[in-house]
């Protein structure tokens, strides 16, 4: 770095570039906590504008003034819960296929073929659903319309599938394929294999894949709000998925449009917003802190 | 009892592989059917009219031209920005808690709800730096956004050029940055492509980061500048299926199509250059 024979210029030029760089680097900092400012900037005069108890209640009726967050927030869980049940056993069961299973030659095709489903923008889905699922959730459950919350959590299943697919095949190929020989040696089968060795070493991996694909489904707007019906309804009782329901994010995307800035309406929006972010900030906190315990420690002592 | 986990293993066998299968299959079928539906409004109006008569009649030119812009608009934040993020990662970064911290960022901002970068977008760039609803601001927005997919793949692509390349560089003489320069950003670079364009498709298609920071339900001129409001595709589709009564079937299948060839062109085009190179590749 002292070296005489390199010219003073150079070295002026290298240093600020790497400062540049790394100041680049840091950004990433700066964009969470600018977001996190900006949503309790405009979020958290709600708080001082709407009383606790009207913003826990079980009524969101902004043109009254009743801003009950429970129905949102329920809707929400609803939705992401009914698209894990079904894209967890789903997506695990097509990661072991391409991971352990399926030949190289269609293991090519199937990444790729992801990888698409993973780019179908979220509109394009939500006007799949108002075509042609949502009719025929309506002729099979007999609901007197097919927007409904089991419409919103098929088609939130399926594009939690990319995620839930690419982490737990990943996980799938960290475990060691020591373990496998091992299992082998013991006369195990392919599947004992599987079931008994691979799949219990990749655990900590496929968790991961479903926190993540938690806050995909948590997160997802434009699906839900054309397909679940956004009635904004205390989403309780064995027949709610077969209810129209209304979660935050669609909520947020609904109205914002509509109200005037400044206005309450407008900072208890900002504050579901903050919400949400905080809501999948944590779910990525875990699942990252899994991640770089992962990397350090490899999948191994997950077994014992 | 051997018997038994052999017929075990083919039924688990058979229930995984119906599941891949059961993955694969909606997928034929929804791009199959949006062609069957819409390749017959395709036309030369049609990508290059006016809406006319509410959006029921005429074309999307004006959409398709916002999300071109967008798209380019996307590019020029992100990448930027992205590269230079990922070169610290992968070329200057020590493993420390602080970039651990710039890593929990990273995978943070790309689990951030796409309707929060609206409301982002809508707070700092629409109203704080007063930008108004504009191309500006709606670029900007979904290049924030883009940025987590950007800056992991590129470092992917950095870290994937063999440590002999930088060993070779600082034993003729070059500096770090030389070396980064003028050869691992060449070697990566078919892998850096690959992934902006996989960020660029998300984010060309994306629609809850633009309701408040650009998109106009209907505005049957182009845009005259970054400071103008535009039309574009994924919102455009929004508006004509949920949002305007007596709208031809036709016309919503349509506009469905030539934004899922948008976006599957990008996505292909990312294929293809990974293949060319990975086939061409020396290490």
């Amino acid at each position: 770095m002292e070296d005489s024979a390199v010219p003073k210029e150079v070295d002026w030029r290298e240093f600020s570039i790497e400062q540049l760089i790394r100041l680049m680097g840091m950004s990433a900092i700066g964009l969470v906590l600018l977001i996190f400012l900006f949503l309790i900037k405009e979020g958290a005069p709600a708080l001082l504008e709407v009383p606790l108890s009207n913003l826990m209640g079980q009524r969101w009726y902004p043109t009254f003034d009743i801003y009950g967050l429970a129905p949102l927030i329920l809707g929400s869980l609803l939705v992401t819960a009914g698209a894990i049940a079904i894209s967890l056993p789903l997506g695990v069961a097509t990661a072991i296929f391409i991971g352990e299973i399926a030949p190289e030659w269609v293991r090519e095709i199937l990444k790729p073929v992801i990888e698409i489903i993973a780019g179908i923008p979220s509109v394009v889905v939500g006007f799949i659903g108002l075509q042609i699922v949502s009719p025929l959730v309506r002729e099979f459950t007999g609901a007197p319309t097919g927007l409904t919350a089991l419409t919103g959590v098929l088609l939130l299943a399926y594009m939690a599938l990319p995620t839930i697919i690419s982490i737990a095949e990943d996980a799938l190929d960290a475990v060691p394929q020591s373990y496998r020989n091992a299992a082998y040696a013991l006369s195990a089968t392919e599947w004992q294999t599987i079931w008994r060795v691979v799949l219990p070493a990749a655990r900590p991996g496929i968790i991961t894949a479903v926190m993540l694909g938690v806050g995909r489904a948590i997160g997802e707007t434009m699906t839900v709000m054309m397909v679940a019906g956004n009635a904004a309804r205390m989403p309780l009782g064995l027949d709610a998925f077969l209810r129209p329901v209304r979660t935050m994010t669609a909520t947020i995307a609904a109205e914002m449009g509509e109200v005037a800035r400044g206005s309450t309406h407008y900072h208890v929006l900002f504050t579901v917003g903050l919400a949400l972010f905080i809501v999948t900030f944590l779910i990525n906190l875990v699942a990252a802190a899994s991640i770089f315990r992962r990397e350090r420690g490899g999948g191994g002592r997950f077994l014992a | 009892m051997n018997v038994s986990r052999y017929t075990m293993q083919k039924v688990a066998f058979a229930i995984i592989t119906t599941a891949a299968i059961s993955v694969v299959i909606p997928l034929v079928l929804v791009i199959g059917y949006i062609v069957a539906q819409g390749i017959g409004a395709l036309s030369w109006e049609f990508i290059s009219a006016i809406p006319r008569n509410g959006m029921r009649e005429g074309g999307i030119y004006p959409a398709l031209v916002g999300t071109l812009w967008l798209t380019i608009g996307t590019a020029v934040t992100s990448i930027p920005l992205g590269v230079g993020a990922a070169i610290y990662l992968a070329e200057y970064a020590a493993d420390s808690w602080f970039t651990r911290t710039i890593r929990l960022a990273i995978i943070n901002l790309a689990g951030v709800p796409s309707v929060v970068y609206g409301l982002f977008g809508l707070g700092l760039f629409v109203i704080f730096l007063r930008f108004g609803m504009s191309i500006l601001a709606g670029s900007l927005t979904l290049g924030i956004m883009t940025l987590p997919v950007i800056i992991s793949t590129t470092e992917q692509a950095l870290v994937a050029v063999p440590q002999s390349f930088r060993v070779v560089n600082a034993s003729l003489g070059g500096t770090t940055w030389q070396g980064i320069r003028k050869v691992i950003l060449p070697q990566a670079l078919p892998g850096i492509m690959t992934g902006v364009i996989l960020g660029l498709e998300r984010a060309a298609g994306e629609t809850a980061p633009i309701l408040f920071t650009v998109a106009a339900f209907f505005l049957p001129r182009l845009p005259h500048s970054v400071f103008d409001q535009t039309m574009a595709l994924p919102y455009h589709l929004f508006v004509i299926s949920t949002q305007v009564p007596g709208m031809p079937i036709r016309i919503q299948y349509g506009t469905a199509l030539v934004l899922m060839a948008f976006v599957l062109t990008m996505n292909l085009l990312a294929t293809l250059i990974r293949r060319h190179y990975r086939r061409r590749r020396q290490w």
